[in-house]
This record gives C-alpha cells, sequence and structure tokens, in this order.
C-alpha cells in the first residue's frame, strides 16, 4: 500500500491555522474566497514563520468557485507574498477538498516532488455565484455575433419571463436531484436514526465548542484576524450556541422534508464562511528548517459509494479501509474527529461502524468495526457547531485531530468525513510532540 | 552623431534619442544642434514619409532639461537665449511638413514632454515607469520650451495650468483621457505601433482624434476664460502667500498666449524663464534638488547587510507608518503590539492608506493586498524571532525603551539591528544596558511617515558603521532622504525645533497673539504655524521634550519656557485631547447645516498662562527673525559641535523634517544667502534686545570675519 510511505518519506504535519469560521453574511460578507485563503495563508505564514520562499507548493480546496478566481490557490498564494515560482493548484472534492489538498501534499513530499508543501481550503458561502439561466445565457452568447441592429429583436424571441430570474445553485447532488439534506433525512429513516439522537448529538456539539473556546483549546488552531474593509477584530468562531440543549432544539421544524422529516436547521451544519492551511513538510526538510512537528501523516484513505443510497457514509466505508492500510485497530486510535455535516449522517455512520451487518455485507469483514467511544469522538465541537465551510473543514480537522492528540497525550488520531458524490475520507496521524 | 541615431524603417525614419555616457536623455544644447540638420536633411530625403521619436533607453524618454547647464547660464540673457533655442527646435517639429509621432516609454518630464508635445501624434506604453508631467515649478521655475503654450493647445486651458503649477505626475490612462496623449500600448508593441501610426499619417488615414469636452469649450473659449485665470491667481496666492514667483510667472505665460497669440505667449515664455532663472527661489530649490539627489548615495554602500524582513515595535500612527513605507518598498514586515486591538487599528490604517489609490486605479486592490499581506501582526516577542532589523516606535519613556530593547534582544537573532524611532531621547542613553549597544542605533521617522521624506538616522560613539550604512539603506528603499547625525539630546532636527517652539511661547509670554504669530511664520514660507505645530505634536510631548534639551540650555545660561509643563499638568495635551491652543471641538467647529467652519478658534482661556487676555499684535519681522534665526543659530552649533557631519545634512533635515521654507534653501543656505556681516548685524540686535540666547554660534561668528561661506 503506497499511502503508508513505506519504503518512503515521511511527511509531517508542523502546524495548521485558520481564521474563524463564521456564518455566511457575517464578519466576511465583503470578502470572497480568495480574501479568504489569502488571510489564511497569511496566518499560516506568520504563525509558523515559515519564508515563503522555502514553499514547494499550494494545495486549497474550494467547492463554490468565483469564476474571477478560478484558481483561487493560485491568486491567493500571490497575495499572501509566496513567491511566483512556487505552483498552486486548487481542488474540488466536496467537503473532502481540503482532505484531498492535505493528501495530495503528502504524496508530493513522500515522492520527493516536494519538501514544503501548504495545503487547505477556503469557502466561502457568502459569495456564491447566481447565475442568469441556461437559456437567457445561450442568448447572450449568441447575441455575440449579432451584427445588424435588427438582430437584436431576435434576441427576446422564445425567452420567458422567468428566463429572466437568476438561478441560485442549490446544493445538490447531481446525479440523484436531491440537495444534502433531503438524502440525509432519507438515509435517517432507513438506518433507524431518530429525531431524539439527533439533537442530543448536535447539542453536544454545540456545547463541546463552546467549552473548547472558552478554555482556549480552539485558540491553538485560530489565527485573530482582523478583516478588511472595516478591520474589526475577529478571534473566535461565532456559529456554536452555548445553551444549545436537546430540548431546545426539540421545538425546531424539519428543514428538508416536511413535515415528517426528521433534520432541522438546529441539527444540521449551517453555511459557513472560513479558510484554514496546514504546513506540511518531508522530515527531513522540517529538521533542517529547525521546526519540531507536531504530527506525522501515518496513513490515509478515500472510499467511493452508491450515491443513491449511501451518500453520506464515507467515514464507515473509509475508516476500516484507512486502519487496515495502517496495520492498527479502533481501539488504538485515541483521537477521533468526524466531519459532522448533519447530526444525523454523524450517528448513521456511528451505528454502520458499530453493525455486525453492516460490516460483514458492506465491508466483508467477520464482523463489526467496533465501536468508537463517545468521548474520544470530537471532543472539541464539530462542524454543526463551527461550521462547515466546505473547501476548508478538512483543514480544521486535520489541525483539531493533531492539537486534541497532544492535549490528550494519544498516539493516534483519526479523521474521516463523508462528501458529495458519496466519497469518504480518512487520514491516519501519529504524535511527534 | 552623438546623441541621435537615426533608423529607416521603409518610408518611416526613426529617431532614436540616446544620449552617450548616460542612463538618462536629457534635453541639451548639444540636442538642438544635431536636431536641426537631421530634421533639414529628413525633410529634403523624398524616401521618408513620418518620423517617429523614440527613445533607446530603458526607462525614459527624456527626463527633463540638464539642470546643471541651467545652473551655469550666469550670462544675463542665457537663460533666455536658451529657452528660445528649445521654443525654435520644438516650432520646427511642430510645423515639420511631415507627420511626426512620439513614441514614450519611461518618464517624458519638463522639456521631455514639451519635445512630445510638438510632436503630431503621441503614444505611450502602460509601463508602470511611464509618466509625464512638467515639474518646472517645483524648480521655481517655468516651462521654457514652448510647454506653456503648447500644453493649453493639446488639453485645455484648466489642465496645463493643473499640470503646470502643481508640477503633478500623469499616469498614461489618465493623460489619454485628458487628450495628453492619443494611443497606450503595452511595452513590446511601441516601436511597431509607432511606425504603423506615423504611417498612416502620412497616408492622411489617422489625425488625433482627442475633442475638447463641452464644458472646456464654455470656459476657455469664450470670454469666460478671464475667469479661469483670475481664480488661478487667487489660489495660487492663497497657498504660495506670495513666496514663490514661479507659478504667477506660469499664468503670465498661458494668459498672454491665450489673448495676444502664440507668438507673444512664446516671447513671454522666454522672457519669464529668464526671470525666474535668476530668482534665489529657484537657486534655492534647485540647490536642494541636487541635495536630495546626492543625498540617496549610501556612504557606506560596501558594508550594507541584508535586511530580509522588518520588526516594528508599536501599530500607531508612527508604527503602522513605519510599517507601511517598508512593505510598500517589499519588506516582509512585522507588527508587533501589546493588544490585538491596538494592531487591527495599526492594519486598517494602513489598508487605509492605499483606498484613494486603489479608487484612482493607480494600484490594482490585488497589489494592495499583497502589501497589506506583508504585515504581519503580532503580539508575542516571538513574532520577531527572523527579524534583521527592528524599529520600535512605543511611547516616548527611557525605561520603556530599555526594555523593549531588553525583550528583543532575548529573541533577535545575533546580527540584527535595534532602532528606536525616537525624537529626543539620547540614543546612547537607551543603549546603555544593551547587549550589543554597537547595533543599536536612532532611525527617527516625521509623522506621518508615509508622507514625511525625511530619516534622520542617529548614531552613538558605539554604533557599527554596518549598522548605520544598512540603516541607511533601508531608508533610502523606504523612499526617505536620509540624513545621518551625531547622537545627543534632540539630536538634530528636535534639537533645533526645541528654540524655536521656546521662543514662540516667549513672544507669547510677551504678549503676543497666537494666531497672528502662526499667520506671520506661515507668511513667511513654513507649513504650519508654530503654535499649532505644538497643539498638533502634542504639549504633552512638547514638554517631555523640553525636559530632555533643558540641561543642555540652562548649561549655556539660557532659561527655556516652563509653560509647556505647566500646561500639561492642567491637562493641556493639544489636538489630541482637544484642549490646546485652538479649539478642537467638532459640535462648535461646525457652523450652518453641519458645514465645517474654516478656521479653528483660538482657545482665549489658554492666555491666562501668558500674562492674561490683553494681546497685541508684535512686528511681524521681529516674530521672524527671532523664530527663524534662533534655529538657524542651533543648527550652526549643531554643525559646529559635530553633531552635523555638514550643512547639506542640516539644510536637508530643516527644510524636509521641519518645513524650514524649502525657497530659503535650510538654515546655512540661509545664512549663506543673508551674508556674513548681515547675519552677525541681526544677531547682534537680537542679543542686545531679547538676551544670551542669540549670540551667535562661534561657526557663524568664524564664518563671517573669514567671509567664509558654508557652502
Amino acid at each position: 500500500m503506497a499511502n503508508t510511505g513505506k519504503g518512503l518519506r515521511r511527511a509531517v504535519f508542523v502546524d495548521g491555522a485558520r481564521i474563524p469560521f463564521l456564518k455566511s453574511g457575517t464578519g466576511y460578507k465583503d470578502l470572497t474566497s480568495y480574501d479568504l485563503a489569502r488571510l489564511a495563508l497569511t496566518a499560516l505564514l506568520n504563525k509558523t514563520q515559515l519564508p515563503g520562499n522555502e514553499v514547494d507548493w499550494v494545495i486549497l480546496g474550494n467547492v463554490v468557485a468565483n469564476i474571477n478566481t478560478s484558481n483561487v490557490a493560485r491568486e491567493a498564494a500571490l497575495a499572501a507574498g509566496i513567491p511566483h515560482r512556487v505552483p498552486a493548484v486548487s481542488l474540488a472534492l466536496a467537503c473532502i477538498s481540503a482532505n484531498k489538498a492535505i493528501t495530495n501534499g503528502v504524496d508530493l513530499i513522500r515522492s520527493g516532488e516536494a519538501d514544503v508543501v501548504i495545503a487547505g481550503g477556503t469557502e466561502s458561502l457568502t459569495d456564491i455565484p447566481i447565475r442568469f439561466r441556461k437559456r437567457f445565457r445561450q442568448k447572450l452568447i449568441e447575441s455575440q455575433r449579432y451584427r445588424k441592429p435588427l438582430d437584436y429583436l431576435g434576441f427576446f424571441k422564445g425567452l420567458k419571463a422567468s428566463d429572466f430570474l437568476p438561478e441560485i445553485p442549490a446544493i445538490a447532488e447531481f446525479s440523484t436531484g436531491r440537495t444534502m439534506g433531503q438524502d440525509c433525512d432519507r438515509m435517517a429513516a432507513r438506518l433507524g436514526v431518530t429525531r431524539e439522537e439527533q439533537d442530543v448529538f448536535a447539542a453536544r456539539s454545540h456545547q463541546l465548542a463552546a467549552r473548547a473556546t472558552a478554555e482556549g483549546f480552539l485558540a491553538q488552531e485560530i489565527w485573530p484576524t482582523a478583516v478588511p474593509p472595516r478591520f474589526d477584530l475577529i478571534s473566535a468562531d461565532n456559529g456554536f450556541r452555548a445553551d444549545s440543549t436537546a430540548e431546545s432544539l426539540a421545538n425546531l421544524r424539519p428543514a428538508f422534508i416536511k413535515p415528517y422529516g426528521t433534520l432541522t436547521a438546529g441539527n444540521s451544519s449551517f453555511l459557513t464562511d472560513g479558510a484554514g492551511a496546514v504546513l506540511l513538510m518531508s522530515e527531513e526538510k522540517a529538521a533542517a528548517l529547525g521546526y519540531a512537528p507536531k504530527a506525522a501523516i501515518r496513513s490515509y484513505a478515500y472510499t467511493a459509494q452508491d450515491p443513491e443510497e449511501e451518500l453520506l457514509l464515507g467515514p464507515a466505508y473509509s475508516t476500516p479501509k484507512v486502519l487496515a492500510k495502517a496495520g492498527l485497530s479502533l481501539a488504538d486510535i485515541g483521537v477521533f474527529e468526524m466531519h459532522e455535516a448533519f447530526a444525523a449522517q454523524v450517528v448513521a455512520n456511528l451505528k454502520c461502524l458499530d453493525s455486525d451487518t453492516f460490516g460483514r455485507e458492506k465491508l466483508g469483514l467477520p464482523g463489526k468495526v467496533g465501536e468508537i467511544p463517545p468521548d474520544r469522538l470530537n471532543a472539541w465541537g464539530g462542524s454543526l457547531s463551527l461550521g462547515h465551510p466546505f473547501g476548508a473543514t478538512g483543514a480544521r480537522l486535520v489541525t483539531t485531530t493533531v492539537n486534541r492528540m497532544i492535549h490528550e497525550d494519544r498516539e493516534f488520531g483519526l479523521t474521516t468525513s463523508c462528501a458529495a458524490g458519496a466519497h469518504g475520507s480518512a487520514i491516519i496521524l501519529e504524535r511527534l510532540a | 552623431m552623438a546623441y541621435l541615431k537615426l533608423e529607416i524603417d521603409g518610408d518611416v525614419a526613426l529617431i532614436w534619442l540616446d544620449r552617450p555616457g548616460e542612463k538618462m536623455n536629457t534635453l541639451t544644447t548639444g540636442l538642438g544642434e544635431e536636431f536641426q540638420p537631421l530634421l533639414a536633411q529628413l525633410e529634403k530625403d523624398s524616401r521618408v514619409r513620418a518620423i517617429v521619436l523614440i527613445s533607446a533607453k530603458e526607462d525614459n524618454f527624456v527626463a527633463g532639461a540638464d539642470i546643471e547647464m541651467l545652473q551655469q547660464s550666469s550670462e544675463p540673457g542665457s537663460l533666455a537665449r536658451l529657452s528660445r533655442t528649445g521654443q525654435s527646435l520644438m516650432d520646427r517639429l511642430a510645423d515639420f511638413p511631415k507627420p511626426v509621432v512620439a513614441a514614450i516609454n519611461g518618464a517624458a518630464l519638463g522639456g521631455g514632454l514639451e519635445l512630445a508635445m510638438s510632436c503630431h501624434y503621441r503614444i505611450v506604453t502602460e509601463n508602470k515607469k511611464t509618466v509625464l508631467g512638467l515639474p518646472e515649478v517645483k524648480l521655481g521655475l517655468n516651462p521654457g520650451s514652448g510647454g506653456t503654450q503648447n500644453a493649453p493647445a493639446l488639453v485645455g486651458i484648466r489642465r496645463a495650468l493643473d499640470m503646470m503649477l502643481t508640477g503633478k505626475n500623469i499616469y498614461p490612462f489618465p493623460a489619454k483621457k485628458m487628450g495628453l496623449v492619443d494611443m497606450v500600448v503595452h511595452p513590446y508593441a511601441l516601436k511597431t505601433a509607432a511606425v504603423q501610426a506615423a504611417r498612416k499619417m502620412a497616408d492622411g488615414k489617422l489625425s488625433r482624434k482627442f475633442k475638447k469636452p463641452l464644458l472646456g469649450r464654455i470656459l476657455e473659449d469664450t470670454p469666460l476664460r478671464s475667469i479661469i485665470f483670475s481664480q488661478a491667481r487667487k489660489m495660487t496666492q492663497k497657498q504660495t502667500l506670495g513666496n514663490y514667483p514661479a507659478p504667477f510667472g506660469i499664468l503670465d505665460c498661458v494668459a498672454e498666449g491665450a489673448s495676444r497669440g502664440r507668438a507673444a505667449g512664446l516671447a513671454r515664455e522666454a522672457e519669464s524663464f529668464e526671470e525666474l532663472g535668476r530668482t534665489p527661489q529657484s537657486r534655492e530649490l534647485i540647490n536642494l534638488f541636487f541635495a536630495i539627489t546626492g543625498q540617496k548615495r549610501n556612504p557606506g554602500r560596501d558594508e550594507v547587510r541584508e535586511v530580509g524582513k522588518v520588526g516594528v515595535l508599536g501599530a500607531g500612527l508612527m508604527g503602522a507608518g513605519i510599517a507601511q513605507v517598508s512593505a510598500d518598498k517589499g519588506y516582509p514586515v512585522v507588527m508587533k503590539d501589546i493588544s490585538r486591538e491596538a494592531l487591527a487599528h495599526g492594519e486598517k490604517n494602513i489598508w487605509d492608506a492605499y483606498k484613494t489609490r486603489v479608487r484612482k486605479r493607480v494600484i490594482s486592490p490585488f497589489e494592495r493586498d499583497q502589501v497589506v499581506s506583508r504585515v504581519a501582526a503580532t503580539t508575542d516577542y516571538q513574532g520577531l524571532r527572523r527579524c534583521d532589523l527592528v524599529i520600535e516606535a512605543v511611547f516616548e519613556d527611557l525605561d520603556l525603551k530599555r526594555r523593549v530593547l531588553a525583550d528583543c534582544e532575548a529573541v533577535l537573532p545575533e546580527k540584527a539591528i535595534f532602532a528606536s524611532n525616537t525624537s529626543s531621547l539620547p540614543i546612547s542613553d537607551i543603549a546603555a544596558g544593551a547587549q550589543r549597544p554597537g547595533q543599536v542605533i536612532g532611525m527617527h521617522y516625521f509623522s506621518p511617515v508615509p508622507k514625511m521624506p525625511l530619516l534622520e538616522i542617529i548614531v552613538t560613539g558605539q554604533t557599527e558603521n554596518w549598522v548605520s550604512a544598512t540603516a541607511f539603506e533601508v531608508g533610502v528603499r523606504q523612499g526617505k532622504t536620509v540624513i545621518v547625525v551625531k547622537d545627543g539630546p534632540g539630536f538634530y532636527t528636535t534639537r533645533i525645533l526645541a528654540p524655536m517652539l521656546n521662543e514662540a511661547l516667549f513672544l507669547l509670554e510677551e504678549g503676543g497673539e497666537i494666531r497672528h504669530i502662526d499667520r506671520v511664520m506661515k507668511q513667511f514660507g513654513f507649513p504650519v504655524g508654530p503654535i499649532t505645530l505644538i497643539d498638533e505634536v502634542g504639549i504633552d510631548v512638547g514638554a517631555h521634550v523640553a525636559g530632555v534639551m533643558s540641561p543642555l540650555f540652562t548649561a549655556r545660561g539660557e532659561k527655556p519656557t516652563e509653560v509647556m509643563k505647566k500646561l500639561t499638568e492642567e491637562g493641556y495635551k493639544g489636538r489630541k485631547n482637544r484642549m490646546g491652543f485652538y479649539h478642537y471641538d467638532e459640535q462648535a467647529a461646525r457652523g450652518w447645516r453641519g458645514f465645517v467652519k474654516k478656521k479653528k478658534e483660538v482657545n482665549q482661556n489658554i492666555y491666562k498662562f501668558f500674562g492674561g487676555p490683553n494681546r497685541k499684535q508684535l512686528d511681524p519681522v521681529e516674530i521672524h527673525d527671532r523664530l527663524t534665526l534662533i534655529m538657524v543659530n542651533e543648527a550652526a552649533r549643531c554643525l559646529e559641535e559635530g553633531i552635523l557631519s555638514s550643512p547639506v545634512d542640516g539644510d536637508l533635515g530643516a527644510v524636509m523634517g521641519l518645513g524650514f521654507p524649502p525657497f530659503l534653501g535650510g538654515p546655512f543656505r540661509y545664512l549663506d544667502s543673508l551674508g556674513g556681516e548681515a547675519v552677525l548685524a541681526k544677531f547682534g540686535d537680537l542679543a542686545r534686545n531679547f538676551g544670551q540666547r542669540f549670540q551667535p554660534a562661534e561657526i557663524i561668528v568664524s564664518h563671517a570675519r573669514a567671509q567664509k561661506s558654508f557652502y
């Protein structure tokens, strides 16, 4: 298995930094994903004091692309002062874009292509592309070929009034036509995840996030940022609610499938703006530059399932795969960070991992993978409470995993996520510091 | 052929401007002598249908007239002759029977732009170095090669006056918009585009398209234009207070051309060039120009060490300003302050500094982002650990400065420089407890840093040469004019300012009127009056500086006023806490419907500290002489004591740091222009009437006796 890195160089995680994650339309409402990425990259460079000319590659995840910055990684890297000779690429793999950015960086380091990689992601869900409808766009393109004034009369031919309305993109699965929320609600019903289980988990996420913020745990990964043009100082995430309880969440109405659905705004992640990045190096280079890396990347795995029925079950598939690659068992993992798109998705994945039937039928194992102890899972909150800027979440998850491993004195940490297109990602980190 | 090189491209002749042995093309008499026969030859040559003027230099077309040549034209009438020679070359080009196209990449300034304006079509590159302008006014002159007539003809009277009265730079796209140039191309297309345009003009297929806007035609091409001139004169009078004759000379030339025709205008231009060129104002402005140019050369350039990263302590107005000018010129900067909020405020100041430039499209938002990204904000000293130079701009307090020095030395690399941006505390006092005193230096910036052009570097007996050489290099790269002075209370600039402000307060104690004193000094050419300056700097700061300087003056038997200390104790801090010599209450300053009233009101209450409300207007000449000469005298002492290493440094420091009237050239040029005898007589009078402190410095006396000038 190539990516356990046997016989290859070891890729290490030096440190990670992110700007606070904010609810869309709040503190970053004047900014684009480019601005957020620039701020996150400068945050990482400032935090690690890495001279920009040491960087070999910049890789950033970004899902809802702004057409002006289609390779947002490049523009942000240039603006952040990373020399122009350093190539940069943006990639999209839905909610695991940053995970993919990070493991691509790991591959470049392992294979000797690079010594220093900055990987992460950026997302502004405030600045989404609102388009004209297809028919109208076609007409606009055609009109460029118009020559005579009379040609323009033809512009309106065949256009309906509704064609002039703007089109706001839905977060819908292209293959199934269902939105994420609808799909997850459907899956919760299929796997018997109750509304109560979801609300309990969601409330837990909010309370843990509030605690981790209050105790300064998250300050290790957040770089306080003064945001142009007003330069109000933003030093903490603003999405979590310390007073959330399962009872208070129980009052909310279904958000996706009405009236009988179980997913609500309260037990789903909210639209978020944010960006984050991690600094990866070869072990040798880190030593040469005088860094004490916090962790090494032990192993990673990606899976892809059936979008129709298993859209959000990535963690249940990728976790056993990465454990096998690393030669570890569930019990070896001290820190779990699972992406929380929806409370229902987390609960469903935990159930599948703990199910003998699932283990046998879907994974081809003798039995279940095992139960993830609740106290080891997402102890500093998660995407439900901290927010979920699609392209950037993976950078947060990896950084939090490492910081928790050090804080909780654990040897191994595992972070796993699901993504649109029914992908799964899992990364195992090994503590060095 | 030395200056001009001819290239024939089919039916188009390219004249390459390439002044031998120089990086810059300038207008010289030799150029004119080469041009005329070449033009005659090209006129006759039937194969040549059009001409292109183009520069072979990398980043300039023609950067202006040769100023040394002007300086050397001492014979009466010679400047007018120079002007007429220039004019006849320009006329020859303008009247040339074949089309002439100017192809401009880089600076086309002064005579260079006049040359371009005489052509029939102008093409510029969008290169960042391409800049046009008529900056003669900054040297106390008028454009002398037809510019005063050709500029209004091209862009209209109002725009031409704006160009010539301010001397400002005009960049390619605005130049196109105002009709100064006809086409903007990328740098690699310049020659092709120019040849093509010349050919098309010869074919009659291309001509200048610019149409004067309607408003321009109404205002300028009708009797209404007399309003333009009277308004311009009023504005100019208000801004120059009659101290600078050049703007009026320019106005006269343009007005003459507008009312009596081009020939009359050109005649006036040549006469005006002669007149203005002989004024002391022009002489001193040209001296300053050479002094500033000369100062860019770092005397210790061989010892300069590389500065990769600059640290700035303090994110206040000063700190953020230093961070900005550093980041703007490419230095990565770490800005440290105690609080995140203060840092955010500093970051905002830096961002806002680019607002106008982004709006005017001088730079793109992306370029702005690159600059602001270079400034890293931190509250942790560890953030400075990779800085090669740290400039502290913390509160003016010796213990605090010593403490931050120690904190910095704990984290900085072995070979890092610690610079203090103090305005008065002796650097050797700050360096007293340092581990590496040889790497401690003063870098005294002036507020607001991005606008004020001076950097005063202060070296102690221990400062190593490479340290001052490196600081000098950083200053030059930050765009500053740098002077290096020796350590001492107040160094140079603060030391000569303190007695001047002290004298102004004496005037108040003697019954002088606040606004009158300020007005008199502005009238004499200072940018702000001394009392306003105290309010701006802060009365508390003034009191602190006075305290630091006091031993120096009392040792000479002088007795500085204690009034600033008293005012500070009473809570007067000047503008910043809105308690000063003037009122700064914004509510009160707003009159009818919220319009801001023009004049700020004197705070009558403050007179109680100066002997009551009965005020009289003192003799303006006395005010001026006392305030100016006490400053000049102190400057001379600085030279005598070796604080200054040359009169040039003294003049630059006073003009660029303190606003000493530029047309006087600075304290030492002023002494020279007064002449030794007159100087001694003036000081004699002042000493008799106002005391000991007006005893002239030894060096003034000895120079006067020996009839020796400072230059």
